[in-house]
């Protein structure tokens, strides 16, 4: 029997290469079987739809008749408000112009580059740490403690409390990545608990910001007074447990894929061992042609909509498949070839339009970072499984561990 | 040029004169180099600045943020030309195929390009204009000018007109701290572009950053001070503003008076040219070696029936000039037609404007998403129960959206909900531009019918 393209997305066996699958798909642009969502899989159709202000990201508008075969234990603690993520304008606008104030342009034009010296410091303590050169779990070892740092220095966690929030983040992420041989209820249990307490510890942050405000991000949000006013508590915490959530596992299979691909490319990797600014580059090729988040699968129709002949009835639920836009030979040539010459690199790896990545100009620089401190100190680094395992996660995708050996590691 | 070698030639040898050295020229040379043309190349440029770019000039340049002199535009490769600059052209001899310079010289062409753009309307009465203290602002020496003057920190500045350069001036003052009245004959701000509704939004914004907004009237004499400089300006309304420095800002007329007695279809309106940029002569058939971009072009567009369309938008001279470019160095099957749907921005008062299509020949509008009460929206604008144009304040992420209805002609009102439908929203209501028998100067879109040869003069100054 031949498995629905649906399930060959979510088979697990399909998980180290997606992208025949995803090629299969793009023969059917707009996809849909019996109850389950549509699924758009090629660049211009995607691009258009993440335009299209009939498309909303707040699930209260799903028609219950869908059925969400990634539907299950919520990624959102339900005790707090949905984060501007899921909320349509204008409170999402209003949610996100109000965390933006306090983290990019025009506002706060120097928040992310004057991370820039601490991120670096993080990256090589960690390189610093690795330990035996010969069996280095780089997963482990250094892209998943990365992004959560970083986090907690933007939100201003104070460094003794670091630990405890790794631990949260941990359960949490591990949440997301169901693995089928746990207890589900025991796995939902921990992941609300560790939820819970992170909660309880931002909020006890927040007062003890509002009392004793610093220059972080935090303290600047929970003290603002802007055009839009404050943000109730509840708001800030979600907005809190967004920028966490959102920017953990993404960054750390950004920088694993990342390593992967170059290892892959030993001759790209020479060449931004060589030179620095091929990093900047290196990315963007790599969010494109790896992307870390696979598909968005957060969005119903607000009316009947056409999408490339195919008539989308209101409320049905979308799945935008990045990953397969972004290998769509009609915007990209050789799309399945790894590039960091393209000229031309209009990615889906961000998304596109009012939820494009907010976090991007600080993923981009911890990516860059990473990746050119690892070729540089790496010597003579090397896969020692190809495949990696991966998580189960079909969305949020990434090795589970990357196990490479290498020489020695530079000063 | 047939399949007999010719073009081959004419790429690897032949002559390409560009007269107006300005964004359009700078792209399209760009593009002849990049597409293979290896032959030689003059830039003829009245101004003696390499190509420079002016959107800053009203905005980063009077804040003060950057320099007039630091906005020379990018190069995106070398163009490797013969530069004339400081040496307007004077006249063309269309049969000879030569340009005639200012300095007597004449330099041949195989091949013209036409991009000479526009400049500003001048205040009426020239004596009053030689005022000291009196600027128009469309060159990078206006600009710079200007700048100085802001910054000596006059006591209060008059802006004459308030379409999108005019309106952006008085942001620019408000951001310096300096009083500003602004004098506008319409009934509100960016009322010729975008139409009465917006255009309130447009007024409401000004006043909530203090300037002195003064509607539905005419500035009728600029007056001096014993020494020559200005010091006040008489309205319609009888009313007198005292003013040091008066920025008169009216829109702008074709730089097409060189033209005169050439035979090419060129006139106040502009040089009319086929959808591949080829110019007319006045007996409306199309040259095969004169070719037009930019400010300066009229070109019939698929989306208004295939009427002459003229623009002064940034993004319209950049594709003409690739589309012209790309067009001199092919063969006729080759030619591509210039379709891109209208865009423009402004940025004014905190606010970003973006429109795409062609706002001014709507005449209806519906705040399809957003509010204009909090100055944050989308109106669509119909014409004839199809979806013509759109702007933006501040929501400049959903218009591709509407430019893709736009594109493929949409009915009007658009019958689907969207997120952020307010209740402004709920249906259409008159865009309320005024009269199009008056004429005024704030549209930056303009059509003027079928005849590549209209040389009316639609644009007479109240002033
Ligand atoms: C202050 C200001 C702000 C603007 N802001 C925006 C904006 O925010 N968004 C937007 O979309 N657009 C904006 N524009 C419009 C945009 O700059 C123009 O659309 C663009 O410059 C057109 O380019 P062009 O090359 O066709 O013409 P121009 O830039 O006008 O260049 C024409 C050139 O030809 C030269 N020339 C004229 N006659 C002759 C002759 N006889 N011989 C030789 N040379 C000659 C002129 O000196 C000039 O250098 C702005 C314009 C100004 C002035
Ligand atoms: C490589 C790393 C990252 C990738 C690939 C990535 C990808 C994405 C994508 C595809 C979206 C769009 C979601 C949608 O349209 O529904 C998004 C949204 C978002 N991202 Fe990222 N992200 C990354 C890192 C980060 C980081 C580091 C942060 C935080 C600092 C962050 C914060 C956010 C937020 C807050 C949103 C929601 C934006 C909105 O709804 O307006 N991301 N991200």
């Amino acid at each position: 029997m031949t498995q629905s393209p649906l399930h060959r997305i979510l088979d697990f066996a399909n998980r180290a290469d997606p992208y025949p699958v995803y090629e299969e798909l793009r023969k059917t642009p707009v996809y849909h079987e019996d109850d389950g969502p549509y699924v758009i899989s090629t660049y211009y159709e995607i691009r258009s739809l993440l335009h299209d202000p009939r498309i909303s990201s707040d699930a209260r508008n799903l028609s219950s008749a869908t059925r969400d075969p990634l539907a299950g234990p919520d990624q959102e603690d339900m005790a707090l408000p949905p984060s501007f993520l899921r909320l349509d304008p204008p409170e999402h606008d209003r949610l996100r112009r109000m965390t933006n104030r306090h983290f990019g342009p025009p506002h706060s034009p120097h928040r992310v580059d004057g991370m820039r010296a601490e991120l670096h410091g993080i990256v090589s303590g960690l390189v610093d740490g690795i330990g035996d050169p010969g069996r280095i779990d780089l997963v482990e070892q250094f892209s998943y403690p990365f992004p959560v740092t970083v986090i907690c220095r933007l939100l201003g966690v104070p460094r003794e409390d670091e630990a405890r929030f790794h631990t949260w983040a941990d359960t949490i992420a591990a949440s997301l990545d169901p693995d089928p041989d746990a207890d589900p209820a025991e796995r939902g249990r921990g992941a609300h608990d560790a939820r819970t307490q992170l909660g309880m510890y931002l909020a006890g942050l927040i007062e003890e910001r509002r009392r004793n405000p610093g220059d972080d991000m935090l303290s600047e949000l929970a003290t603002a007074k802007g055009p839009d006013g404050t943000m109730s508590t509840m708001e800030l915490l979600s907005t809190a447990a967004l920028l966490l959530i959102a920017g953990h596992e993404t960054t750390v299979n950004l920088v694993t894929n990342g390593m992967l691909t170059l290892l892959r490319h030993p001759e790209v990797l020479q060449r931004l061992r060589a030179d620095p600014r091929l990093a900047v580059p290196v990315v963007e090729e790599l969010l494109r042609f790896e992307p870390p988040v696979q598909l968005l699968p957060q969005r119903t129709t607000l009316a009947d909509v056409e999408v490339h002949g195919v008539n989308i009835p209101k409320g049905a639920s979308l799945w935008l498949v990045l990953a397969s836009g972004n290998r769509d030979p009609r915007r990209f040539g050789d799309p399945d070839r790894f590039d960091p010459d393209r000229e031309d690199i209009q990615h889906l790896g961000f998304g596109s339009g009012i939820h494009s990545c907010f976090g991007a100009p600080l993923a981009r620089l911890e990516a860059q970072l990473a990746l050119s401190e690892l070729a540089r100190r790496l010597e003579n680094p090397r896969l020692l499984e190809d495949p990696p395992p991966y998580r189960r996660n079909a969305v949020l995708r990434g090795p589970r561990h990357l196990h490479i050996a290498c020489d020695g590691i530079r000063a | 040029m047939l399949g007999d070698g010719s073009l081959e030639r004419f790429r690897r040898e032949g002559r390409i004169v560009v007269v107006g050295a300005s964004l359009a020229g700078l792209r399209a040379a760009e593009t002849l180099r990049d597409q293979g043309f290896a032959g030689s190349l003059t830039m003829i440029g009245a101004e003696p600045h390499e190509p420079y770019d002016r959107p800053p000039l009203s905005k980063q340049v009077l804040l003060g943020r950057a320099s007039a002199d630091r906005t020379a535009l990018p190069r995106r490769r070398s163009v490797d030309a013969n530069w004339r600059l400081g040496v307007p052209a004077t006249g063309l001899d269309m049969a000879a195929k030569r340009v005639r310079l200012a300095d007597g010289d004449e330099v041949p062409y195989d091949r013209l390009l036409i991009s000479t753009g526009v400049r500003s309307r001048p205040w009426p009465h020239e004596d009053q204009a030689e005022l000291d203290g009196v600027f128009v602002l469309r060159t990078r020496d206006d600009g710079a000018a200007l700048a100085r003057r802001l910054a000596e920190g006059p006591r209060r500045v008059l802006v004459i007109g308030a379409g999108f350069t005019g309106s952006e001036i008085a942001s620019a003052c408000c951001e310096r701290g300096l009083a500003v009245t602004v004098a506008e004959r319409g009934a509100s701000p960016l009322v010729g572009a975008l139409g009465g509704v917006v255009g309130a939004v447009a007024a409401e914004l000004q006043r909530e950053h203090g300037v002195d907004l003064r509607c539905g009237v005419m500035v009728t004499a600029l007056e001096g001070d014993a020494s020559g400089r200005v010091r006040a300006a008489q309205l319609s309304d009888g009313s007198t503003v005292e003013a040091d420095v008066v920025i008169v800002s009216l829109g702008a007329t074709r730089n097409t008076e060189w033209l005169a007695g050439s035979g090419l279809a060129a006139g106040p309106r502009g040089i009319a040219c086929d959808a591949g940029c080829r110019a007319f002569d006045i007996r409306g058939i199309v040259t095969d070696d004169v070719y037009a971009a930019g400010d300066v072009a009229r070109c019939p567009h698929p989306l208004f029936g295939y009427q002459f369309l003229s623009l002064e938008h940034w993004g319209n001279a950049v594709s003409q000039a690739g589309i012209a470019a790309h067009n001199m160095l092919s063969e006729s099957t080759d030619r591509l037609p210039h379709m891109d749907v209208p865009a423009f921005w402004s940025a004014q008062f905190g606010v970003n404007i973006k429109s795409v299509g062609a706002p001014s020949l709507g005449t209806e509008i519906l705040v399809a998403q957003g509010s204009l009460k909090e100055h944050r929206f989308v109106g669509v604008y119909g014409y004839q129960g199809r979806v013509i144009g759109a702007v933006a304040f501040d929501q400049a992420r959903w218009l591709p959206f509407y430019q893709e209805l736009i594109e493929r002609t949409a009915p009007f009102p658009p019958p689907f909900p969207t997120v952020d439908r307010r209740s402004d929203g709920q249906r259409p209501v008159d865009a309320d531009f005024p009269d199009p028998s008056v004429p005024t100067h704030g549209p930056t879109v303009t059509l003027s019918g079928y005849s590549p040869a209209d040389r009316r003069m639609t644009f007479t100054p109240a002033h």
